[in-house]
């Protein structure tokens, strides 16, 4: 398999993804939570460097600790060990060149579709922003419900207005933290293909958190393997395949049961 | 159908109006004026245009009490939940104000404002303002981490983040704080006019006893009291249907 191997050593290989020029990179990061005077250790010495408009799944079972390393990433957690850095600089917190999509559960509910896409718009001139309200709200395929409601919306249609409201200030990169997941099996399936439709036209650099190895490999350059908690990088696996990917061929079936197997998981139930 | 199902408060009201009417009649004495005498001291009161002039100035007394509790206990609500150390600082002293009855600052009242309307509007406020902060403090902490997340990702500094996260998000709680509080503004006014002023459906009461036991003024002007009320909280339910406040989180 044509996988690169991360473990937490400080003598792996560099990725090749160093090659290109690094977006993010994440430098020996832990993270302890303190409960009830117990030091509980979340991620583990995390290595991982990702490139410009390079798109990355952080992939794990449930509660090993990816939304939290996603959550350092974008600023809104300090990590208590390591560092790190986006465009050289270190993350010191939130920023609006990087925007989270948390679910759909994100969008403002006191806000129409028009208002949420135009949130963190606030300081373009009036026309400027109308415009790229408009542009946004055609992207994501929600003409018609410009002055709706999101308690008037489909979970899928609130999905979409988040990733317009995230795109709608041209961030250089994108946090999804498992986006589809609430939603049913049709419509995540439509929202991957929409989102991967979106990552091609503005090439933003996407950090992509699931625990659904399909997904993983249907939408990612590379998928981050990663242990249950507290979290370590178990392997970096590329996927080679071209976009749009034939999710039966031989070369897909392959890199997805190498994934199963690194998880520990045969894929006959 | 439809119309008998409207008509029942109504009728229910009749009934009851025939009840007192009748147990008046059985027992005639000065326990209670009847009806009519109640519907003839409101023409006289109407006549003397001692209503219209009684009802707007405790509205007025209301407007300002209510409208400066919320001008300052919503912000100040906001501020001090959203930041955790204000609030340790604040709260042993809003729990401590905050049983003590508007009506006991009556003396206190006086003595600051005199008697007049700032005294009634000091104790309206008061009745207000306590309520009203308490209610903003809590929502502030209720609201989903993901809202405030998402503020800060977009880049706002705290001023904008309370007026355009942390204000919209408690709107639904800050709607059932405010009828609550109105509620309290309008008990709290008549009150107060019983002492503290002279003028307002309040003093109305005290006075029609006083010049010449009014027992008839007296209802009546309880049945003004009761009826604006109900108008006022019908007002406010009202704007918990507008459309910009219709949604709540459990909605997700």
């Amino acid at each position: 398999m044509a996988t690169t191997t991360a473990t937490s050593s400080p003598m792996t290989p560099p990725d090749q993804s160093a090659l290109l020029r690094p977006k993010l990179t994440v430098h020996r990061v832990s993270m302890v939570f303190h409960r009830d005077d117990n030091a509980v250790p979340v991620l583990d010495n995390i290595e991982l460097t990702v490139a410009d408009g390079e798109f990355v799944c952080l992939l794990g079972p449930s509660g090993c600790g990816k939304s939290t390393l996603l959550n350092t990433m974008a600023g809104f957690l300090s990590p208590t060990g390591g560092e790190i850095r986006v465009d050289n600089e270190i993350v010191r917190g939130p920023d609006p060149r990087r925007i989270f999509v948390f679910q759909e559960r994100g969008v403002f509910p006191w806000l129409t579709v028009e208002g949420n896409i135009g949130f963190g718009l606030a300081k373009l001139s009036r026309t400027e922003r109308e415009r790229r309200i408009a542009h946004y709200v055609q992207m994501v395929g929600l003409q018609g419900f410009e002055k709706a409601y999101p308690s008037e919306l489909s979970g899928g249609m609130k999905q979409r207005l988040e990733v317009a409201r995230a795109l709608a200030v041209n961030p250089d990169m994108l946090f999804l933290d498992e986006p589809f997941g609430a939603l049913d099996s049709i419509t995540r399936l439509t929202m991957r293909r929409e989102l991967l439709r979106i990552w091609e036209a503005e090439r933003k650099t996407v950090v992509f958190v699931t625990h659904d190895i399909d997904e993983a490999v249907q939408l990612a350059d590379r998928v981050v393997v990663m242990s249950a908690r507290p979290a370590t990088i178990q392997q970096i696996v590329t996927i080679d395949i071209p976009h749009p990917r034939d999710i039966s061929s031989a070369r897909y079936l392959e890199l997805r049961d190498g994934i199963f197997a690194q998880i520990g998981l045969a894929h006959r139930i | 159908m439809k119309l008998l199902v409207r008509l029942r408060p109504v009728v229910f009201i009749a009934v009851l109006l025939a009840i007192w009417q009748i147990a008046m009649m059985r027992h005639p004495g000065q326990l209670l004026p009847n009806p009519w005498q109640v519907a003839g001291g409101l023409v006289d009161l109407l006549h003397h245009g001692l209503l219209f002039k009684y009802v707007v100035a405790s509205l007025y007394r209301v407007t300002w009490g209510f409208g400066l509790a919320v001008i300052l206990a919503i912000p100040l609500g906001l501020a001090i939940g959203w930041f955790r150390r204000a609030e340790l600082a604040f709260s042993p002293v809003v729990e401590v104000l905050r049983p003590i009855s508007p009506l006991a600052w009556i003396p206190i009242a006086i003595l600051w404002f005199g008697v007049g309307d700032l005294s009634a509007i000091f104790l309206i406020f008061l009745g207000c303002f306590f309520p009203l902060l308490l209610t903003s403090i809590n929502a502030v902490r209720s609201i989903p981490e993901v809202y405030v997340n998402a503020g800060r990702n977009f880049g706002l500094r705290p001023f904008d983040l309370m007026r355009r996260v942390l204000y919209p998000a408690i709107v639904p709680q800050l709607l059932i704080g405010l009828r609550i509080s109105l509620g309290v503004a309008w008990l709290v006014v008549v009150a107060a006019e019983m002492i503290a002023v002279n003028s307002g459906l309040g003093f109305l009461i005290v006075d029609a006893r006083n010049a010449g036991n009014r027992y008839d003024l007296v209802v009546a002007g309880m049945v003004v009291i009761g009826i604006i009320g109900l108008l006022l909280d019908i007002a406010m339910r009202s704007l918990e249907r507008a459309k910009s406040f219709r949604w709540s989180y459990s909605e997700d």
